[in-house]
């Protein structure tokens, strides 16, 4: 376990700093530069903000900044927000998204693999159809439109919750967004759920299980659970970052002040800083759940051993 | 839509007589409750943003959402009534010298900041200094050169340093302006952000984190409560603002937000005042509820750009024709639709102190102007054989496209081809100023209520002559505005350039913005003709409801 | 030998005595002379598979029926999908008016633009899954087949690609390409092969030690022979499958990128862009958005009834 978790630091510290690497060279490729506004700055004035933020420097020598910075952790200055550091906004926001998106993300585990396990317990009768269909909803219909119509419903006109905002987390505040964000990823594990339960309860254990005569409820959540999940966490692995990591729909459907807003912004802007800081934070975490789903695999299925 | 009096007449009046007429008229920085409103027992105000201001660092706020709450949190020398009319903020009287370039400032002495402190002379010419200081960086620095204080563009290029900025402190309460050139609207544009005081102590400080709330001490009607990024900004009232004693509202919520996620907030009962109304929901609100929606007038063109230095929008004849097939009626009534006027001149009809010239394409008829439309293009060797084919610009956004779309399908009669290109906010501006168009989207706010905010635009040298347009007559007849002292001169030399505007057309004007937003019926004192759209809370109330 | 191959596509999941079957029935058709016909047992057993899923099948006619209303559709129409009804904007839909589906906030024909926009729709999802899969299935293969070092770099790489943050390169390439949605689908696609390129890669393992590439190997043929002649068609099954959820997936990716207002340039349109001003307006002229997404929605369901349907046809086993 602790040379897999060694190796794992291994390959992840290079893969960030090639990741780091190409999002700053990216970024300074596309047109635009922070600093182009609704009017001309006169050149003077150009060059007074640029030396501030060392962009007057060769490209090279601004990475080389950067990575002294980072090295410290210090994610720099926002180059849109300037009463702010990268460090605060990340601050600020990620705690909003990580609410959210592990809200949404138990949501939708719940759901997801109940419902893909009623669907499969019930296959191809009416129950298996309707859940499916439903659940697919969220597949096909775009959460800019799902979104919208929760708000016109339970804010408008019911008045029951509040139209948006964060509110300092209170729970009336994120009941929409959490539906509304959970939807989305309801029916992917739905149907992976279906497909792997209905393999499992094929299977020859289970047979043997039945055979033997034990209770039907029994064999499904003692013995058919366990590893008709295995896909799902899978799955989850990658999801689960996208989740927590904040959806800039979500976001700005309902006025919430998380991680997705920045970085679309923070891409529309061009604020170099605070793009990459949000790019190695999501890169960590993506690296970080990819090592974490691999453990669980190997928990989950004695036959996988980590580290072989 | 000219306002039949105003207070303060700064063009070409001699300097005491201006101070004199600002002491007459007395309407204070304050709400007016007309008497007999019941006030409700709660007073907090809601209002929509637009977006995440950049800063709200006076000297640093670049854009409105910044600017409206900068101007409720600080004020400066001067600040505006509920009509626009600029009157004494935290000067209580000022005099200027006889050849119009020094100006001294009485500031008050009650002026506190909200931490007890009082307001210094120092403090002001420590703001002015930071101001154009290439340390801070600002992006308005140019505002500071634009009166031509003295040394102010030479500090911004760096060749000097910043205290050797005209700026003094005669005493704890004197403060002292000198100006290269007589500019007459200089105290105009003393309502603007980038010339509020800051807490010197304060920001020497703190540095940077000197706007985060619990560190913020302003001199405004409102100290900063609570901020939080990309979901609201809470101001409380400032206890120590000199004329608190007339603020009605206690707390004032900022929220980034605009467009559908807002109107559902507003309608969800969440917020008392909207940033804007959807253009798409304009008519049916205005059915609905008729007393929500205020639609004021703004201070701005929205225009189309030709680029002069491309064929073949070097020739005036294109650009005339181009311009004359837009329907300016057609896109205010059909597409717009929330009160805009169709404008021909660059200068919207609001502006203080000149009254646009009526140009001549602006008299005929819309067929007449059509039929003209194609016989210059015709002059210009272009028909139906042979279609000018070009691209309009445009940045993302609703109401953009709608108009690019209307604007090509006007132009198809006269055989011209359009393409749309729609590109993202940075990308725009980068194409934009590079002058890598053909023809571009394009509008201008006024920075103060002057016409030379607008007229000054197409001048050769200006950073936002998008158009290349390069006129030695036309930047005469500016320079020369700066110079001449009586107001007539001055209006006289406006028009004459209006008139070149009107012959050349580098730009296309379409129309005059308005400002339109929801109120609920229960917020006072909302004003209907500050023209910069400066809705100061403190001037706001919140009756029963 | 084709037969065998196809077969072998999904061997790991066959039971034994089918295979022999299999070699059985080859020689007997390579005895016959009929290998030609019976070659395709296997594409005919899918086939018979999926015309049993009535879900799928009934999504294919649904599917057929879209894609001719969006081609032949627009002729019934008096208006053109850019032309301004000035005296119908934002009309509700009326047959008296000729515009069936009513007119967007510019007077313009709802109808004529929810097909028109369908087109760019399909347009954009098959382009985009297209490029996708091509650099997908040759990756994986590639990475499979080669083994050793190479595979090894090849799928660090793919580790680094999958840690950028979707969104960033999007936005990027947008910034780049942003004349025109089809090099922007093309460019999307290019990113969007990764989970493409693991699955490819994992099948290519397991065939690699088939006794037909091993044959192939003795018999001289290079790698690149191997890889697109052997490999890749008998990966053709799991490409076909994964390729019919690409397609919706990347039609909804298009809308996304028109909430962002990065979408099609105007006068043209897509689902995802009409959708979108749908969204806006709701609740003053709900007909804006109900009629373009009900075709999105409708051909997203049916994409993906066939997806599963495909799946259970060619791969019974893999989820």
């Amino acid at each position: 376990m602790f040379i897999f978790i060694l190796k794992r630091i291994g390959v992840a510290i290079p893969t960030l700093f090639i990741l780091v690497l190409l999002s700053f060279f990216l970024m300074q490729m596309a047109p635009g530069s922070p600093f182009t506004g609704d009017f001309n700055m006169p050149p003077e004035i150009l060059a007074n903000l640029e030396a501030k933020y060392h962009l007057d420097k060769p490209l090279w020598q601004q990475f080389a900044y950067y990575l002294k910075d980072l090295l410290q952790g210090d994610l720099g200055p926002s180059f849109k927000y300037k009463d702010y550091t990268v460090n605060e906004l990340v601050a600020q926001s990620f705690p909003v998204s990580l609410t959210i998106g592990s809200l949404a993300f138990l949501f939708t585990v719940i759901v997801g693999v109940g419902l893909g396990t009623l669907a499969a317990l019930k296959q191809n009768s009416w129950i298996d159809y309707t859940v499916m269909t439903f659940s697919m909803v969220g597949v096909v219909l775009p959460s800019f439109v799902i979104a919208p119509l929760m708000v016109l419903i339970f804010s408008i006109s019911l008045k029951w919750l509040p139209a948006g905002g964060w509110n300092d987390g209170s729970w009336q505040n994120m009941i929409l967004p959490v539906a509304a964000m959970g939807i989305l990823y309801v029916a992917a594990i739905a149907r992976i759920m279906r497909s792997s339960m209905i393999e499992t309860l094929n299977s020859n254990f289970i047979r043997t299980a039945r055979a033997k005569g034990l209770p039907r409820h029994h064999i499904i959540l003692k013995h058919a659970l366990k590893p008709s999940l295995l896909p799902v966490v899978s799955y989850l692995g990658p999801a689960f970052v996208g989740i927590i990591t904040g959806s800039v729909v979500i976001e700005t459907v309902f006025g919430l002040p998380g991680m997705g807003q920045h970085f679309v912004n923070g891409a529309l802007n061009r604020d170099y800083s605070l793009v990459l800081g949000l790019t190695i934070i999501i890169g960590s975490l993506t690296i970080l759940f990819t090592a974490i789903v691999d453990i669980l695999y190997g928990l989950i299925d004695p036959k996988i051993r980590v580290g072989s | 839509m000219k306002k039949p009096f105003k207070a303060l007449k700064l063009v070409g009046i001699p300097a005491l007589t201006l101070a004199a007429s600002i002491m007459a008229a007395t309407s204070a920085s304050a709400a007016v409750v007309p008497a007999g409103t019941q006030l409700a027992q709660v007073q907090e105000l809601v209002r929509g943003n637009g977006s995440e201001p950049a800063s709200i660092d006076p000297q640093k706020v670049e854009g409105v959402p910044g600017s409206n709450i900068t101007k409720d949190l600080f004020e400066g020398l001067v600040t505006q009534d509920s009509e626009g009319n600029t009157i004494p903020g935290q000067a209580e009287s000022w005099t200027v010298s006889k050849d119009n370039k020094v100006f001294t400032f009485k500031i008050r002495d009650t002026a506190k900041w909200s931490n007890g402190d009082p307001v210094t002379a120092g403090d002001f010419v420590f703001a002015f200094q930071r101001a154009v200081d290439p340390e801070t960086a600002s992006r308005y620095a140019w505002f500071m050169e634009i009166p031509t204080i003295v040394n102010a563009s030479a500090i911004v290029k760096g060749q000097k340093p910043a205290d050797s900025l005209g700026v003094k402190a005669i005493d704890d309460k004197t403060f002292q302006v000198t100006l290269e050139q007589p500019v007459p609207y200089f105290i105009k544009m003393l309502a603007h952000q980038t010339t509020f005081p800051v807490p010197r102590k304060v920001v020497e400080k703190l540095g940077d984190s000197w706007t985060r709330p619990g560190n913020m001490v302003s001199n405004g009607a409102y100290k900063l409560a609570d901020w939080r990024v990309n979901e609201k900004i809470v101001l409380e009232r400032n206890n120590n603002y000199w004329n608190n004693n007339e603020t009605v509202i206690n707390k004032v919520t900022y929220l980034p937000l605009q467009n559908t996620p807002e109107l559902n907030r507003y309608k969800a009962g969440e917020m008392d005042m909207t940033y804007v109304i959807p253009i798409e929901h304009f008519k049916s609100l205005k059915k609905a509820s008729p007393n929500e929606v205020k639609v004021t007038p703004y201070l701005g063109t929205y225009y189309y750009s030709f680029n002069t230095q491309r064929k073949p929008f070097d020739d005036a004849r294109v650009r005339k024709a181009l311009s004359y097939a837009i329907d300016r009626d057609a896109i205010t009534q059909y597409v717009k639709g929330q009160g805009e006027k169709s404008a021909y001149t660059f200068t919207p009809d609001t502006i203080s102190g000149f009254v646009p010239p009526t140009t001549a394409y602006s008299k005929m008829p819309q067929a007449e102007r059509n039929a003209q439309a194609k016989r210059l293009m015709t002059e210009a060797g272009y028909g139906p054989d042979k279609p000018l084919e070009l691209e309009i610009l445009y940045n993302t956004d609703e109401s953009h496209k709608k108009i690019a779309i209307a604007i090509a399908q006007m132009w198809k009669p006269l055989g011209v081809k359009v393409t749309l290109v729609n590109q993202e906010w940075k990308t725009f501006l980068d194409s934009r100023n590079d002058g890598k168009f053909e023809v571009a989207r394009a509008g201008w706010i006024g920075d103060y209520n002057e016409a030379s905010t607008m007229l000054d635009l197409n001048t050769s040298t200006h950073g936002q002559n998008d158009s290349q347009f390069v006129n030695e007559m036309y930047d005469e007849l500016m320079a020369k505005s700066r110079v001449v002292t009586s107001d007539e001169e001055r209006s006289h030399l406006y028009t004459e350039a209006e008139k070149i505007l009107a012959d050349e057309m580098p730009v296309a004007p379409i129309y005059q913005y308005v400002t339109s937003r929801l109120v609920k019926p229960h917020v006072g004192g909302y004003p209907m003709s500050n023209v910069e759209d400066n809705v100061y809370t403190r001037d706001l109330y919140i009756k029963k409801h | 030998m084709a037969s065998i191959s196809l077969k072998s596509g999904t061997v790991n999941n066959m039971v034994k005595n089918e295979s022999h079957k299999a070699v059985e029935n080859f020689s007997e058709q390579l005895a016959n002379g009929r290998l030609e016909i019976e070659g395709r047992s296997l594409w005919a057993d899918a086939r018979r598979r999926f015309l049993n899923n009535k879900a799928a099948v009934a999504s294919m006619m649904v599917l057929a029926a879209v894609t001719l209303l969006i081609i032949f559709g627009p002729m019934a129409s008096q208006f053109s999908y850019e032309e301004i009804d000035w005296a119908n904007m934002a009309a509700p839909p009326s047959m008296e008016t000729g515009h069936f589906f009513g007119t967007d906030h510019l007077g313009r024909d709802l109808f004529v633009r929810t097909l028109e926009g369908g087109r760019i729709s399909f347009m954009v999802g098959a382009l985009g899954a297209l490029v996708a899969v091509i650099i997908g299935t040759i990756y994986g293969a590639m990475a499979g087949f080669l083994g050793g070092r190479v595979d090894n770099l090849m799928m660090r790489a793919l580790e680094i690609l999958q840690s950028f943050p979707f969104m960033f390169l999007v936005i990027l390439m947008i910034t780049f390409f942003g004349r025109s949605i089809l090099l922007i689908f093309i460019a999307i696609g290019a990113v969007s092969w990764l989970d493409m390129a693991r699955i490819v890669r994992g099948q290519t393992l397991s065939l690699k030690s088939k006794e037909f590439v091993e044959a192939a190997i003795i018999s001289g043929a290079n790698s690149s022979q191997i890889i697109f002649r052997h490999l890749i068609p008998n990966l053709l099954g799991i490409v076909v499958v994964y390729a019919s959820l690409l397609v919706p997936g990347m039609i909804l990716f298009e809308s996304f990128l028109s909430f962002l207002g990065l979408g099609v340039q105007e006068p043209m349109t897509s689902w995802g862009a009409l959708v979108n001003e749908g969204a806006i307006s709701m609740e003053v002229a709900i007909w804006q958005l109900a009629f373009p997404t009900a075709f999105l929605v409708i051909t997203l369901f049916c994409f993906n009834f066939i997806g599963d349907g495909l799946r259970d046809a060619l791969d019974p086993k893999d989820r």
